[in-house]
């Protein structure tokens, strides 16, 4: 039994450089796919599908996203606000604007809106908005490859 | 001369473990931030608060109108352009591209649509009727635009 284990060296080498070969390959293709888009998103928002929606050729200027979820609770920097109390976030959000001497109509609100929410909830987000002299909307819908 | 050269082993071992090491942190971390490519994309809709003072607009077509009710849970139960029946979205791009028309001439650039809806209204719906009149993809992939000029009826109460 003992004479089976004699044979082999003290130390066996490993090879390392198909190991290492691979390991670069993975790092190539994550720095390649790799992005630094500040496109908000959150899981917690289904958008609804559609054809048109392409992707937008740049950056909206001066973008505010609010993402209203099927509650009728809007998700602004991440935090849920009820409907109500978007209003006050809103002017923070002009003050910052016109402290910074821009007008807020220049501002691109970017509507983020459950498909499953209701019609009235967008309404009387896009109605606080504009109470805050936001003007510009785009509502974001997900791409539908399907035909 | 001979004697500066000292003798050096045949062979040198370098080790590799800080080199994988590091290796395996670069990986880590760019699958961490990677992100899939995000498919979203924009319709632009025109919300000015109130009229504003000034020439009335040069546009003589009247807007669109687009009237879609809501049962109770939501869903689209009927769907009206300009008072008349609408069966459903397929229908309305038709109907739209009939009023308006397609290529060198067509009034799309001209023309408005103005969105009238339930409050309770699914907002899917929405953006369907909105993708109905904003243009239509044909089989080869190219897309039609119609209608840009967006908005909604002041909302209703509930």
């Amino acid at each position: 039994m003992a004479r089976k284990r004699s044979g082999g060296p003290s130390q066996t080498d490993i090879d390392m450089t198909p190991m290492i070969d691979v390991t670069f390959q993975l790092i190539t293709f994550f720095v390649f796919t790799l992005n630094f888009s500040e496109a908000v998103t959150d899981d917690r928002i289904q958008l609804p599908m559609s054809q048109l929606a392409k992707p937008a050729e740049g950056p909206a200027a001066n973008p505010i996203t609010l993402q209203l979820m099927t509650s009728g609770k809007v998700i602004y920097a991440g935090e849920p606000v009820s409907l109500s109390e978007i209003g006050g976030y809103l002017e923070n959000e002009k003050r910052v604007m016109i402290a910074a001497s821009k007008e807020p109509s220049s501002a691109t609100v970017i509507l983020r809106a459950d498909g499953r929410s209701t019609t009235g909830d967008v309404q009387e987000l896009i109605k606080a908005c504009q109470e805050k002299g936001f003007e510009k909307f785009v509502l974001r819908a997900e791409y539908d490859e399907s035909k | 001369m001979a004697a500066n050269r000292e003798e050096l082993p045949n062979k040198i071992a370098i080790d590799m473990t800080p080199m994988i090491d590091v290796v395996f942190q670069l990986i880590t971390f760019f699958m961490l931030t990677l992100k899939t490519v995000v498919n979203e994309g924009d319709f632009d809709i025109r919300m000015p608060l109130g009229m504003r003072a000034g020439p009335p607009p040069e546009d003589p077509i009247p807007p669109v109108r687009v009237r879609m009710t809501a049962g109770p849970a939501g869903e689209r139960t009927s769907m009206t352009m300009n008072g008349q029946q609408v069966g459903d979205f397929d229908d309305l791009r038709r109907r739209i591209i009939d009023l308006v028309g397609t290529g060198p001439g067509s009034n799309a650039d001209k023309t408005e649509v103005e969105l009238d809806c339930d409050p309770n209204l699914r907002y899917e719906n929405v953006i369907r009727a909105v993708t109905a009149v904003s243009g239509q993809v044909q089989p080869d992939g190219t897309i039609v635009e119609l209608i840009k000029k967006i908005k909604f009826a002041p909302p209703k109460k509930k």
